[in-house]
Order: C-alpha cells, then sequence, then structure tokens
C-alpha cells in the first residue's frame, strides 16, 4: 500500500486470496462483484461489436447466419443476467448500504457471500452454454424456439435460473438490512435515497424473480423430460411463455432502473451541494414504480393475439409507471435551483442520464400506445428505446456511482481530465449507434436480422461506426481507473463535500467502517443546515 | 442479390415513417406526430431549463448561493408536473386505444386469405383454392383479411407501409386485416425471431386495380405458361423463396448453392449420389430423404406447391448454373 493511505482499512487489513474468497465483508464481497460485473460487461460488448461489425453490410462478413444469432443471444444474455441486474445493486449496493445505515455489515454477511458464488457458479453455467453450441434463442427464449432449437439452451437457462437465486439472496439481505440495522438516528426519512432505490429494488428481487425461475425450470422439464407445457406440438401454449417471462421481465426492468435512479438523486445533491427536491416524493415513487410494474408486463404482447381487453388495461397501466419516472426527472432538475454546482465527472454522468433517459422515456410513450406500437413493435426502435433506458439510464448511472464512489472504495482519486474525454466518447458513440437506430426502427427495420434490404445499408454502418467511438471511450475509462489504482493521488475522506454518512469515514474504509457506532443528527442532503469545515 | 427488391423505398418517405399505403397509417402517423413534437417540445424545454440552472449556478469565484433554507417542496409546480402530463398520456393513450380497435374488428366484406408461415416462406391461400408462395395480390380499396397460422415456431407478419403487424402462432389462428390506399409493391418482414433464415423470411404484397386482380385470380398459375423452362425457373427461384436459402453464385447459405450442382456428386448420411433429375426432383419433395453432410435437414417439402411443370423448370435453371 502506498503511504499516504491511512494505516489500516478492509484492504489490507488481512492479505491473501484466500482472505478475499472467504471474506465475509460486504465492501470486499461489493468490489469481487464490480469486478465479475466489469468483466461480465467487457465480455457482453465484446459480442455487441462483434455483431455490429457484421451488420456493416447486408451480406456475410465475418460470421454465419447461425454465429449471428447465437451472438445476439449471447450479448443480451450476459448484459442482462451477469451485467445489468447485478451491476448497481451488488457492486456499489453492498459496498454501500451498510455504511448509508451506519452499520458495521449487512444483515446475513455469510448470505451475503453465498449470492457472490452463486453468481459465479451460474456465470459458469453461461460460459460452458458458450462453448458448447451457444444457445441462439435470443435472451427471451421464447418457445417453441427455444424447446426446439439444437444448440444448448438448457445450460444457458440453468445459469439464468442459478443467477437468479444470487439476486433473491442480495434482495433479501437488504431488505432485512434496511429494516434492523439502521444506526441510531437514522429514521426512514433519513435514509438516503440511494438506499431508498435499493430497498425497493431488493423488493421486486425478492417477489419477481422467483416467476422467472419457474419458468425457466419449466422449459428445461419440457426438453428434458417432453412434458409439453409451451411447445404446441406437445399440446403446450407458446404464449403462456411470454406471460411466465415477463411477469419477471419487466419488473426486472425496474430492477436494472431504480437503483440507476438512487445514484442520481446522491449525484444531484453532492454536486449541486443542495437539498433534494421532494424527498418524499422521490423515494415513495421508487415504490410506487416496484409495485406498478408487477402490472404491466402485457405491454410486450400488444401483437401476440392476447385479448384486446388486456391490451387496453396493460397500455393504461404502462401510462400511470410513466408519471413516477418524469416526477423523478423533475425533481432532479429542481434541486439545481439555487444550488452551487460543480462538473466533475460523475456530475457529467448525471447530465448524461437526465438526456439519455429522458429520450428513452419519450420513446416509451409511443411504444406504450397500442395502435403505434403495433408498427414498432419488434423493429430496430425497441431495441434504441431499450438501449436509451438501460444503457442511457442505467449504464450512465453506474458509471457516475462508480466515479462518484472511487476515492471512498479505493482511496485513490482518477484523472479528470482523462475522465472528461472518455465522457466525450462514450456520449457521442452512444447516440451515433441508438440514434440511428430510432430511424431504422420507424422506417420499419425488424430487429434480430442477420441480413437486410439494401436500403438500409447506410444507417447500419452509421450505427456500427459509433460502437468503435463508444469502444473508444471506454478503453480510455479503464486505463484511467487501473491507473488511478496505481498511482493515483491519495483522495481523503471526503473529496466532494458531501454530507453522506459514508464521506465521515475514511476512505477506504476500515472493516468494521466506523470506529464508533454514528449518531445521526442531520439527514444525508441538508446542506442548508449543516456546513462543512 | 438477394436483398434487390421490387418493393417500395422505405427510406424514401419525407417524414420519419415509410410512405403510408393503407387505411390505418394516417390516424397512427398522427399519433406518432402528435408524441413526436410533444416530445421535442418538452425535450427542449428540460434541456434549455437544466442549461439554465448549470450555468447560473454553477460554482466560480465571486459566486455564492443564496442562504436559508433550501426549497424542497412547492405544492403548485409539484401538481403543475405530474398532473398535466397524466391527462396528456391519458389522452396518448385513448388515441392508440380507439386506433387499435379500429385494426382489430375486420369489415364483414373482407376478402379472406389464409396465410402460413413456417421456416422461413409466407404460404397464401385464396377461397378459390389459388396458392402462392412469397407473395399476394390484393385489390385496392377493399377490405383484406388475414387469418393466419404457423406450422413450426412463432412467426410475426410485417407489414411497414401499411402499419400492420401480428404474430403468426402455431396451434392457434390470428387475424390481420388492413385495407390498401394505393396500388404499388410492399414490402413483407418477418418479424418473431425464428431461426437461421428469419432475415429471409420475406415477401412481397402486390396492390392492384380491382380488374387486374379478378385477372390476376383468374389466371393464377397459368400466367407463366409462354415462359421457356429455364426462365420459368429462374423465376420461381425467386418467387417461391429458394433464394432464401440457396445461391446461385457459389456462396453457402442455408442450404448448398445451385452454381454447379448439376451433375456433382453428393454425399448424405449413408451413402451418395450424383446429382440428377430424380435427385433434384426428391430434395424438392422430400428434402430430409438425402441431407448432404454438413448441412441440417431444415427445407420444408414443396410438394404440392411446385407442379410437374415448375419443378422441371427449376431443375432446368439448375442446368444453367454453371
Amino acid at each position: 500500500m502506498s503511504e499516504s493511505l491511512p494505516g489500516t482499512n478492509y484492504i489490507n487489513a488481512v492479505s491473501g486470496i484466500k482472505s478475499w474468497l472467504t471474506t465475509l465483508d460486504h465492501k470486499r464481497i461489493g468490489i469481487m462483484y464490480l469486478l465479475f460485473i466489469a468483466i461480465s460487461f467487457g465480455l457482453g460488448g465484446f459480442f455487441a461489436l462483434a455483431l455490429r461489425l457484421e451488420l456493416l453490410n447486408p451480406g456475410q462478413l465475418i460470421v454465419s447466419a447461425k454465429q449471428y444469432n447465437q451472438l445476439f443471444t449471447l450479448h443480451g444474455a450476459v448484459m442482462v443476467f451477469l451485467f445489468i441486474v447485478p451491476s448497481i445493486p451488488a457492486s456499489l449496493g453492498n459496498f454501500l448500504l451498510p455504511i448509508q445505515l451506519g452499520a458495521k455489515d449487512v444483515a446475513f454477511p455469510r448470505l451475503n457471500l453465498a449470492s457472490l458464488y452463486l453468481y459465479v457458479f451460474g456465470a459458469a453455467f453461461c460460459v460452458y452454454s458458450m462453448v458448447s453450441g451457444a444457445a441462439d434463442t435470443g435472451w427471451t427464449f421464447y418457445t417453441p424456439y427455444s424447446s426446439t432449437t439444437d444448440t444448448s439452451v438448457i445450460s444457458m437457462t440453468l445459469g439464468a435460473f442459478i443467477l437468479g437465486f444470487s439476486s433473491i439472496f442480495t434482495g433479501i439481505n437488504f431488505i432485512v438490512t434496511v429494516h434492523k440495522m439502521r444506526a441510531p438516528g437514522m429514521s426512514w426519512f433519513k435514509l438516503p435515497l440511494f438506499t431508498w432505490s435499493l430497498y425497493a429494488t431488493a423488493i421486486i428481487q425478492v417477489l419477481a424473480t422467483p416467476v422467472l425461475g419457474i419458468t425457466l425450470l419449466l422449459l428445461i422439464v419440457e426438453r428434458l423430460v417432453g412434458i409439453g407445457i409451451f411447445d404446441p406440438a406437445l399440446g403446450g401454449d407458446p404464449v403462456l411463455f411470454q406471460h411466465f417471462f415477463w411477469f419477471y421481465s419487466h419488473p426486472a426492468v425496474y430492477i436494472m432502473i431504480l437503483p440507476a435512479m438512487g445514484v442520481m438523486s446522491e449525484l444531484v445533491t453532492t454536486f449541486s451541494k443542495k437539498n433534494i427536491f421532494g424527498y418524499k416524493m422521490v423515494a415513495f415513487s421508487s415504490i410506487a414504480i416496484a409495485i406498478i410494474s408487477f402490472l404491466v408486463w402485457g405491454h410486450h404482447l400488444y401483437v401476440s393475439g392476447q385479448s384486446d381487453y388486456a391490451d387496453m388495461i396493460f397500455s393504461f397501466l404502462t401510462y400511470l409507471v410513466a408519471i413516477p419516472s418524469a416526477v423523478k426527472v423533475f425533481n432532479w432538475i429542481a434541486t439545481l435551483y439555487n444550488g452551487e454546482i460543480e462538473l466533475k465527472a460523475p456530475f457529467l454522468y448525471f447530465i448524461a442520464f437526465l438526456f439519455l433517459f429522458t429520450i428513452g422515456g419519450f420513446t416509451g410513450i409511443m411504444l406504450a400506445s397500442l395502435s403505434l406500437d403495433v408498427h414498432l413493435h419488434d423493429t430496430y426502435f425497441v431495441v434504441a428505446h431499450f438501449h436509451y433506458v438501460m444503457m442511457g439510464g442505467t449504464v450512465m448511472a453506474f458509471l457516475g456511482g462508480i466515479h462518484y464512489w472511487w476515492p471512498k472504495m479505493f482511496g485513490k482519486m482518477y484523472s479528470e481530465k482523462a475522465a472528461i474525454v472518455a465522457w466525450f466518447f462514450i456520449m457521442a458513440g452512444f447516440n451515433m449507434v441508438f440514434f440511428t437506430q430510432f430511424i431504422l426502427g420507424t422506417k420499419g427495420m425488424p430487429r434480430r436480422y442477420y441480413s437486410y434490404l439494401d436500403q438500409f445499408q447506410p444507417l447500419h454502418a452509421f450505427s456500427t461506426v459509433g460502437t468503435w467511438v463508444l469502444t473508444v471511450g471506454f478503453l480510455i475509462m479503464a486505463f484511467y481507473l487501473v491507473e488511478s489504482l496505481l498511482n493515483g493521488e491519495p483522495a481523503g475522506d471526503n473529496p466532494w463535500g458531501s454530507l453522506g454518512l459514508e464521506w465521515t469515514t475514511q476512505s477506504p474504509p476500515i472493516t468494521e467502517n466506523f470506529a464508533d457506532t454514528p449518531h445521526i443528527i442531520h439527514g444525508p442532503y441538508d446542506y442548508d443546515k449543516v456546513k462543512l469545515s | 442479390m438477394q436483398n434487390k427488391t421490387i418493393t417500395e423505398s422505405l427510406i424514401a418517405s419525407n417524414g420519419w415513417m415509410p410512405k403510408a399505403a393503407s387505411t390505418f397509417a394516417p390516424n397512427i402517423d398522427g399519433l406518432f406526430n402528435f408524441i413526436l413534437y410533444g416530445s421535442i417540445l418538452l425535450f427542449v424545454g428540460i434541456l434549455i431549463v437544466t442549461a439554465l440552472f448549470i450555468i447560473k449556478y454553477r460554482k466560480r469565484p465571486g459566486y455564492s448561493p443564496p442562504s436559508g433554507p433550501h426549497i424542497t417542496h412547492n405544492t403548485f409546480l409539484e401538481l403543475a408536473w405530474t398532473v398535466p402530463p397524466l391527462i396528456l398520456t391519458i389522452f396518448i393513450f385513448y388515441w392508440g386505444f380507439t386506433g387499435f380497435l379500429d385494426m382489430a374488428v375486420a369489415p364483414k366484406n373482407s376478402l379472406d386469405i389464409s396465410v402460413t408461415g413456417k421456416k422461413w416462406m409466407w404460404q397464401f391461400e385464396y377461397k378459390n383454392g389459388t396458392k402462392t408462395l412469397g407473395e399476394i395480390v390484393v385489390p385496392v380499396n377493399t377490405p383484406v383479411s388475414l387469418i393466419m397460422s404457423s406450422e413450426d415456431v412463432i412467426h410475426s407478419f410485417y407489414v411497414p407501409n401499411f402499419r400492420i403487424k401480428r404474430d403468426v402462432i402455431p396451434n392457434r389462428y390470428t387475424k390481420q386485416w388492413f385495407e390498401a390506399t394505393r396500388t404499388g409493391t410492399f414490402q413483407i418482414f418477418c418479424t418473431e425471431y425464428c431461426g437461421d433464415g428469419h432475415s429471409q423470411m420475406l415477401g412481397v404484397i402486390r396492390v392492384v386495380s380491382a380488374d387486374d386482380y379478378e385477372k390476376w385470380l383468374a389466371n393464377a398459375g397459368s400466367a407463366d405458361d409462354g415462359l421457356p423452362p429455364e426462365k420459368l425457373g429462374e423465376k420461381l427461384y425467386t418467387s417461391k423463396g429458394c433464394v432464401a436459402c440457396h445461391s446461385v453464385d457459389g456462396t453457402n447459405k442455408i442450404g448448398p448453392t445451385w452454381k454447379g450442382l448439376f451433375g456433382k456428386t453428393r454425399a448424405y448420411a449413408g451413402g451418395s449420389t450424383v446429382a440428377d433429375e430424380n435427385y433434384i426432383k426428391e430434395s424438392i419433395e422430400n428434402p430430409t430423404a438425402k441431407v448432404v453432410t454438413g448441412y441440417q435437414p431444415v427445407m420444408p417439402s414443396f410438394k404440392g406447391l411446385l407442379n410437374d411443370k415448375e419443378i422441371a423448370g427449376v431443375i432446368a435453371y439448375i442446368k444453367t448454373l454453371k
């Protein structure tokens, strides 16, 4: 360790690989999650680069049709199940939730470690599927295609099934921790909004994930034993699978976005030195989103032949879920009013989220509309919308969170200049890739196409070039973050001047988080009441 | 070459959407534009306010933010950004819902065509028994009702110019109707992922005048009478969808290329044979009998879809591909 860091912290308290593999410290588990999640992101990104390269022209360039289908399946499955679902909760959440509550650890440290091992175990099944005739079903595993294809669907679904348990373990742990482990004085309405969002997320994780598990298990049973559940050739109903799948996967979209919204609330307050506008509205809108999100799954099935009345109800409820999301955006902007804004790297990602997520939201309004969705459904418009919400939303907030809490996690600062350069590349690349796809989609370009009509070629090529710009941005980021670990300046305990409880302990924190149990006397955003010296 | 289309360009249009060609399109395009321009207006508003705040309240020498308690509530403001968006979205919901209902129920006098989707082709059957592959001909200004089913996995029938799309599901019928408003040739896509040939599962809708439609229907199938066999085969290569899986220039697609196929020795599991007339006829009518090594047994049977004269035409065409 560098001499300038405080003597003992969670990183150097004990050493050796074994001390990491058997650790019960939520911070070490969070860091290991962060590492695996970063590897998954790299892998999923590699698949994305390969499939976009293939789409540079309509004919065959680097892979066959089957390999292309496997590529987009692996891209989706890795990005959803291995990267974005665990991303913020399992890495930043694990690291920060107990510290933000003023606790020593999560309620069940062993369960926490078990969830990490399950994650790695589930990932191993997914990797096995990749090397043994990778699944070519799309990450949605729609039947009867998935019950009849000859690729290794079982190992991939089994992987997702196991990953589901990892997610449930984390959820249970967070719920109990928030209820039982808050420091003296930490009332519910003094909870940081990041913690609120993790709490709402945990509720969805615990309630929705079992449905995915059972659905995937039914699919495996159908393939192995031949019991007809989804395959019409065996007397099953293929659309039933879609209902089951989206009953989990729609709330799962909110598993992905809610923690990101939590990060946003932390970023906007710290970098404008303002109390959050409408604390309770922001907190309760998380819970409202979590509840309504269970009732909108049918909006993925407008053209599937489900009843028109069901379509009507799902469309209406989908519009209701849009309102709390919009309220959050307005609250964040209102928070900036009369603030003292510092345009640091984490705040740049706040801005990125604000704009990209808003575009994702507006296009969601289009897709939620029954008659308009008929045209846009299963085209590139949906692909673009999804990426604006998930990458423009969740990934941008995740990057903002990493930049914000990096000095806390590792005690080192990264190069601010390099961070700004990387941000510009990422923003430019992202919009090149995905805004183009809005145009492709409205023109009628269907998704999951290996080949396409010649007239779409210029737009596809532009989108592909965007992936290269995006890659440059991420490579710069990887470089300066690793560089900061090796040679970064010591960050100090509170480089941003934040009032959050996690900034009152040392950087990196000691194993027990705080030397003494903290007593909470002010809220996390009381910048008008508390002045830091 | 499979991508050289005879259909109207989807890209060439003034607005975002492809040029409209059905009675549904104006309402749907109106809704799209309403949301689009409303969104742009709001987005620019958000952009301006955020930019102003960031500039005005940025940390800089000589600037200190107003002291005193921060404003964390403003009932009027909060109602203002909750209630109007709610009303607006309910209005948008209603617009989309009524438009959707119009698309749900076909008029009583509509012309019925049955559609069968299978890997990777569209097959159509008219009431008089006329069958077509990859192409339907419909009269302009007439409601047409499609009764659709799949023989294998889920497909989805999509015509961008008409703004229609409906999943085509095995063991179940789904329906979609439309009324074309102008003549032309329009693209059909499959939009539910269905495997290796998904992106080749294309088709065309030819919208013609009522007179031309009657003429076509009366002569369907016999219009090719005058063609020499190899020309007939060349035409069938595209119109019957062979092009989806077989190339004629030597590239390998889902199936073996036709270039140089005739007279070549073909190895399959359990033997080998020379590709002669009988082998090609068998491969068309019973494709899984002798699957060439290295390929999957995925080709559907064309028995009953091609008559003897058409099969002879395909064989004659393959012979020309040296």
